[in-house]
């Protein structure tokens, strides 16, 4: 059987699978049942320093193609972090990715520094959602100088994990906003956050179906532009990076491995293909290397001839 | 499950009141909901919620609502003819068996959707001893419709002794126990009665099935709001309806669920 396991950033990893942010990440309890599920790592949702309240519902709609959401990051802030992560370390059974979130620039230094002491392995920032505009205005990785400025304060304050940003599709040259981050001192990226945002109307009462009226577009339908972005930064930052939008299959994950991504998060598909869907796509991985005679995942990283 | 997440679009066809704060809504609509599963209900500009099922009989859908909070005071405002979005049916379901004897014990408007398990059981030829709590005679729900199901006694209990036992329902099971051999107690209504109902259950060796409610967002398993510890099981997918046993446990069972950011709050705050 192929060799699954990679190695992001100094950790290693059982395999290529993470939990995407946003997706079942509440509680401690649930990050150890997506493990038992076959992750191979897990992503928080975003933390906030003090309690966010989310976006009324309804907040997520799908069709057999996408997935639109406005959940709004709702989080009880940094100290019920705190405790799951706490709990999640006895008996820590896969690396864990701290996402945070701040509503303004100079916020994300204050709790990076926090959560960079807990026992997390990686901070993951996320200045790239669609969907919290209204309140927070454009996010921070729309624009060149605001995604290096957040990137340098982390880094400042991040002494001890590796610090990857989070980046929006939704701009005109990602390319451009990754190397800005790279000159300030990027260790990595997950790319992509979700696209739009979208709108959808219900043609009964011609009302937006969302109560937040748009959403972030995730699922199948977005994936060749996770694909092509992550295809770009790679090529242009040689960063690694961990590639998540639509991956549903493991031949899509192989697919943006060979694009350049070092991890898969996983996120919609739970919807999709149900929790068990880590260990549904590494059987497909490890199924395709064992044909193609591949001995480890880990060599396929950037392989496209692109 | 349905790939397709998109709230179908349908006005209410019928309103009836149960009581002063509880409405029936009639829907011209069959979602081949089962006994115990739930919808989310689309308030439009309003909220969306999850609504236990009262009815589905092939026809039309019923929802039992109770305006206790914004969204479903709202509801109670809504008049025939009004549109809202239906999603669903979500979840795990109680399941009968033909000739059972079946203990159903509702607390408040829990009543409800053991009304839909009477109603399917009784067409099972099953034995139905439905035990209803409530605060006094008027906050009774669902009696005219019970009293109409075939092989159903009803047992009342209020807590101010105006009809029926002057207590809990949970003290009328145990007299229900003693009196006659139920193969199954269903139970639906605050946790800690059906904590309660659980233990009762357990004493007299009968398998006992719980309906746990809890905060959801997306109602098919991929929000994690809904989750309960220390498994990190989703309610909306393996539950609401769940063995006595599994849901016991729980650390959460009786003691706290999760609000929309994710905390505890305790159901007795300490």
């Amino acid at each position: 059987m192929a060799n699954l396991q990679v190695k992001y950033l100094g950790t290693e990893f059982e395999n290529p699978t993470v939990l995407a942010s946003g997706v079942l990440g509440v509680t401690a309890a649930t990050w150890k049942s997506v493990v038992n599920s076959g992750a191979g790592g897990i992503t928080t949702k975003s933390i906030w320093l003090n309690e966010h309240q989310g976006h009324p519902n309804p907040t997520i709609i799908t069709t057999e193609n996408w997935m639109m959401n406005a959940v709004g990051l709702p989080d009880a802030g940094l100290e019920k972090a705190k405790e799951e992560i706490a709990l999640y370390s006895e008996n820590k059974p896969a690396p864990l990715i701290a996402s945070i979130v701040a509503g303004k620039k100079d916020e994300f230094a204050v709790i990076a520094e926090e959560v960079d002491k807990l026992d997390v392995d990686i901070l993951e920032v996320n200045i790239s959602c669609p969907n919290v505009e209204d309140e927070l205005g454009l996010p921070f990785a729309c624009v060149a100088l605001d995604a290096k400025s957040v990137t340098e304060d982390v880094k400042k304050v991040a002494k001890n994990k590796p610090v990857i940003i989070k980046l929006s599709p939704n701009v005109t040259n990602v390319v451009e906003i990754a190397n800005a981050c790279a000159e300030g001192g990027a260790d990595g990226f997950c790319l992509i956050n979700t696209l739009g945002p979208g709108l959808a109307i219900n043609l009964e009462t011609r009302m937006p179906i969302l109560a937040n009226k748009v959403g972030g577009i995730s699922g199948p339908a977005i994936k060749p532009l996770a694909v092509k972005i992550v295809s770009d930064v790679y090529q242009a930052t040689k960063l690694p990076i961990i590639g998540t939008g639509g991956i549903t299959t493991g031949a899509d994950a192989l697919e943006i491995m060979m694009a350049g991504a070092t991890l898969v998060g996983i996120g919609t598909a739970v919807f999709y293909r149900g929790a068990d869907v880590f260990r549904k796509v590494s059987k497909e991985m490890s199924d395709w290397c064992d044909k193609e005679g591949v001995k480890s995942v880990e060599e396929l990283i950037g392989t496209a001839k692109v | 499950m349905n790939k397709e997440q998109l709230p179908i679009v349908v006005p209410i066809a019928k309103i009836e009141d149960e009581n002063e704060i509880v409405k029936n809504f009639y829907f011209d609509i069959s979602i081949g909901a089962k006994p115990g599963q739930f919808v989310m209900l689309w308030m439009p500009g309003v909220d969306e919620k999850p609504i236990s099922v009262a009815l589905d009989d092939g026809k039309q859908l019923v929802l039992t609502i109770c305006s206790r909070g914004k969204a479903t005071q709202e509801m109670a405002k809504m008049k025939v003819g009004d549109k809202l979005g239906i999603r669903g049916p979500f979840g795990t379901h109680f399941l009968t068996n033909e000739g059972e004897t079946l203990a159903l014990v509702g607390g408040g408007y829990g009543a409800a959707p053991l009304y839909f398990v009477a109603y399917e059981a009784a067409k099972q030829g099953c034995k139905i001893e439905f035990i209803e709590g409530a605060r006094s005679e008027k906050h009774l729900v669902y009696m005219e419709k019970l009293k109409a199901l075939e092989n159903t006694n009803i047992h009342i209990s209020t807590d101010d002794g105006s009809v029926g036992h002057k207590g809990y329902n949970t003290e009328v099971l145990k007299k229900v126990l003693e009196d006659t051999k139920v193969d199954k107690i269903m139970t639906c209504g605050p946790e800690i009665m059906m904590q309660k109902v659980g233990e009762i259950g357990e004493e007299a060796g009968v398998n006992t099935f719980v309906s746990i409610e809890r905060y959801m967002k997306c109602g098919f398993g991929v929000c994690g709001q809904c989750v309960v510890d220390p498994l990190g099981i989703r309610t909306c997918v393996s539950g609401p309806v769940m063995n006595y046993k599994v849901a016991k446990m729980f650390d959460d069972f009786g003691q706290y669920h999760r609000d929309s950011v994710g905390k505890k709050e305790y159901f007795n705050p300490k």
